[in-house]
């Protein structure tokens, strides 16, 4: 089967270099037949990647290690849930994921717009060949997933402990499917550049797919920082970490974007910045990929040196000196008839909200890649810490959120003062009476910059609220549909201007846990033994045993051993128990004794995690195995050649002791306010996003009768 | 005002902006960075971002704080390290870590929380194709 993969990656890598090919000549020499057969050859491709995905998953399912990246990223003692991710957690998995989400997102573009758009696609469908042509040749060429071992070992490596997480199950292809959106509407740019049309056709074909991948990449990021919180075991969801900072970048430069091309579409202008700006959000997703797998920067996840660092570098150059080159080409076709009619109007606010958008772009830019460019300059690899990133973005992101709330509210064009003055006296009554309340009934007047964000966040939430107010009882006066339902219609009418101010009310939310969490957290780290206790604010916490778990962990991450310890926690009348543990995987390795490897290989932290819409408190727990040292050394003196069940009756009396004899432990407890609203925030905003991006009855309706309005005419012509 | 020299106008005022961001970043970023040094390279009185790897049979508990010795990748100067904080979940003995400070008395403070593990060399590829 192995062979029949690396035959898929081969015809995959041809039929895309065909695709390209035929559709270039076709659109070149008119001829409809060879454009119509590059974009099958996509379809093709689609089918090839799926049927090479569908035989590595029936490789991790079974087992089959006679598979190096099988053998490499799993192990018969995975649970087959993570079975099935350990294809990602892989760099040749990685890739091919890449290359399936590439070829399906084009296929489906590709079939959406067949009968649209004659003009650009060949060009787009082009771009799409030769971008999944790259990732196929690095697999064909350097990093083959279907790559066979001579000799498979009996068990395999097991996935990294630190990826048994629900939220990385789905992380990584969210974050791809982000990264691979953002390809569409850069092939329709350039297809749009190369043709001289650049007007709004070629946003209105893609701004869709744009949303999508703008949507599964905020989702991404949102699972990734869930996951830092539960999993990572040092309680924060935000690091500033140089892969984080990766996926954060496209995200930034695809939201400028979205809201930039409005103006293109509304009133013709910005159409140079539209164009750099889709091929600046898709080198930045094509950075993203390159930084999680090169390893250039030091970070978490970078997971060792690369093979495929050059080749990543080399073609990002070849796409920006391509793309700067096209947008130069073209720039006497870009330039705009339009003016900025005044700077009090909603275009103004949207090149302001962009402006300030890419100007964090860059800033976490510069501080990415600061290590390199100081060692450039100084010979020194230095790197700016997260105070930095703090100190910079801070400012820009209070900037972004007063502009979320003012710019919807604006009307296009001009706005009045009169108008002004109507649209944002009760907002900002609002903001007033909230600031009065924070100032009088809680102490966030300590951390200025959080009072700042918590007054634009009723600000943005009450500014929101009238639009919706607003249309709402416009409704009713027309239809005398109650409240409910009018709003229902309301944004069902109107989905992508409503389904947007709902992201914004969902983003607003977002900064609230933001800025309540990092300006008001508390944290204590105690070494407690047993029946011992401390208090962290407002709460006492007892260590009332320690547990000991062998085989079946509470999370079902397949650990074998999992110490961990019952704390009793008390606030006034409330009370509750978390059950923080310790997951220990055995290592592989030959040096180890039998019984030492188990406890010596891998081990992470399960956060036990008391949810919250107030206030989360967050426990872990490190327990201390010094005691343990002497015990486990005699075990692996006494029984070198032990089966699996003496290794099993060993760790079990081991354990017994641990829970026995407790020495004390590692405590890591944190309260944060209001942290959990980071997260619905998010879903807000994902929400909205969706309810912007699902096409309006109306326009399936539009779309179904030009349909056929176009069929009736060919038949009409042919008679 | 008439139209060519407004346009001049908007483009100063773009640029003066552009540069002053630049010129922000480029400041604080200097003043704030640390240097990643190796231990043979560490001296005392400034901050530094250490890297190397943890010293087989160095690492030991004293109370709330942890003690370890890093030494470079590829040689054998090390220096020992006092830390206090979040310990991260792959931290072991042989592994490769970055973690902040100064030297100070010959021993490495580190800052709170600073420790930062690289992922584990088990779950990278080895040079399949060597």
């Amino acid at each position: 089967m192995a062979g029949i993969g690396s035959a898929c990656l081969a015809v995959g890598l041809f039929t895309a270099l065909y695709a390209a090919g035929a559709s270039i000549y076709g659109a070149h020499r008119g001829r409809r037949a060879w454009v119509t057969s590059g974009r099958r050859a996509i379809y093709c491709l689609a089918g090839l990647m799926v049927a090479g995905t569908a035989i590595l998953q029936a490789a991790f399912l079974r087992s089959d290690f006679s598979y190096a990246l099988v053998a490499e990223g799993s192990s018969t003692d995975t649970p087959g849930f993570y079975k099935v991710t350990a294809m990602w957690a892989t760099q040749d998995g990685s890739l091919l994921l890449w290359a399936l989400l590439l070829s399906l997102f084009s296929a489906a573009v590709l079939f959406l717009t067949r009968r649209s758009l004659r003009e650009i696609a060949p060009y787009a469908t082009a771009v799409l060949g030769v971008v999944a042509a790259f990732f196929l040749v690095l697999m064909v060429g350097w990093e083959n997933p279907f790559d066979t071992l001579a000799a498979p070992p009996m068990e395999g490596n097991g996935l990294n402990p630190l990826l048994r997480h629900p939220a990385m199950m789905i992380h990584p292809p969210l974050l791809y499917t982000g990264y691979v959106g953002f390809s569409i509407p850069f092939a329709f740019a350039v297809g749009a550049l190369v043709t001289r049309r650049t007007g709004a056709d070629w946003i209105r074909a893609t701004r869709r797919f744009a949303l999508v991948a703008w949507t599964f990449l905020g989702t991404g990021i949102m699972l990734g920082a869930l996951w830092s919180y539960t999993e990572l075991g040092w309680g924060g969801y935000w690091a500033w970490d140089p892969v984080e900072n990766a996926s954060l970048m496209p995200w930034l430069a695809g939201t400028a974007f979205l809201h930039s091309i409005m103006v293109q579409e509304k009133r013709g202008m910005l159409r140079i910045w539209n164009v750099s700006l889709v091929c600046g959000t898709f080198v930045l997703a094509l950075i993203g990929t390159f930084l999680v797998r090169s390893g250039i920067l030091d970070s978490i996840h970078a997971f060792g040196a690369s093979t495929i660092g050059t080749q990543f570098l080399v073609f990002i150059g070849l796409v920006v000196a391509f793309s700067v080159a096209l947008i130069l080409a073209r720039l006497p076709d870009l330039r705009s008839r339009a003016k900025l009619d005044s700077l009090l109007s909603r275009e103004a606010f949207f090149l302001l909200n962009n402006l300030v958008l890419v100007g964090l772009c860059l800033v976490i830019m510069w501080g990415t890649f600061f290590p390199l460019i100081s060692e450039a300059l100084t010979g020194d690899k230095a790197s700016v810490g997260p105070p930095w990133f703090e100190r910079l973005t801070v400012p820009l992101a209070i900037v972004l959120v007063l502009l979320s709330g003012i710019g919807p509210v604006l009307a296009w064009r001009r706005v009045t003062l009169r108008g002004l003055r109507r649209v944002l006296v009760a907002p900002l009554a609002l903001t007033l009476l909230a600031l009065l309340a924070l100032l009088g009934l809680t102490d966030a007047s300590q951390s200025p910059p959080s009072l700042v964000m918590f007054c634009l966040v009723a600000f943005v939430l009450a500014a929101v609220g009238q639009e919706f107010w607003r249309g709402a009882s416009a409704r009713r006066t027309v239809t005398g549909e109650p409240w409910p339902r009018a709003l229902v219609r309301l944004a069902g009418r109107n989905r992508r201007r409503y389904g947007g101010y709902l992201v914004h009310a969902g983003i607003a939310v977002l900064f609230l846990g933001v800025a309540a969490s990092s300006a008001f957290h508390d944290q204590r780290d105690v070494r407690l033994a047993p029946g011992e206790s401390f208090r962290t604010g407002d709460y006492t916490v007892t260590y009332r045993k320690p547990t000991a778990r062998l085989g079946g962990d509470s999370a079902g991450t397949g650990a074998p051993i999992s110490l961990g310890a019952v704390l009793d926690v008390k606030k006034g009348d409330q009370r509750f128990t978390l059950h923080p543990a310790r997951n220990y995987y055995p290592t592989q390795d030959p040096s180890k004794g039998v019984v030492s490897r188990y406890f010596e290989g891998e081990a992470n932290s399960e956060v036990d995690v008391r949810w919250g819409l107030k206030r989360d408190f967050w426990l872990a727990v490190r327990p201390d195995l010094a005691s343990l040292d002497r015990p486990i050394r005699e075990a692996d003196r006494r029984f070198p050649g032990a089966s699996n069940d003496v290794q099993a009756v060993v760790i079990a009396a081991l354990t017994e002791r641990y829970r026995s004899h407790p020495p004390p432990a590692a405590f890591r407890a944190i309260v944060s306010p209001l942290v959990l609203w980071i997260w619905i925030g998010g879903a807000i905003a994902v929400l909205g996003a969706l309810i912007a991006v699902w096409p309006a009855p109306e326009a399936r309706l539009r779309r179904v009768r030009s349909l056929y309005a176009a069929r009736l005419g060919r038949e009409l012509s042919r008679a | 005002m008439d139209p060519a020299r407004k346009r001049r106008l908007r483009l100063i005022v773009a640029l003066g902006a552009a540069a002053a961001l630049a010129s922000v970043l480029v400041y604080t970023s200097f003043s704030a960075s640390t240097e990643a040094s190796k231990p043979s390279q560490v001296r005392p009185g400034h901050a530094y971002e250490l890297t190397g790897k943890v010293v087989n049979g160095s690492v030991s508990h004293a109370g709330d704080e942890l003690r370890f010795r890093i030494r470079d990748r590829d040689g054998h100067r090390s220096v020992p390290v006092r830390y206090a904080g979040a310990v991260p979940d792959p931290f072991r003995e042989g592994r490769e870590v970055i973690v902040s400070g100064e030297l100070r008395n010959g021993t490495f403070i580190a800052e709170r929380d600073s420790l930062v593990t690289k992922c584990p060399s088990k779950f990278t590829k080895e040079k399949r194709r060597s």
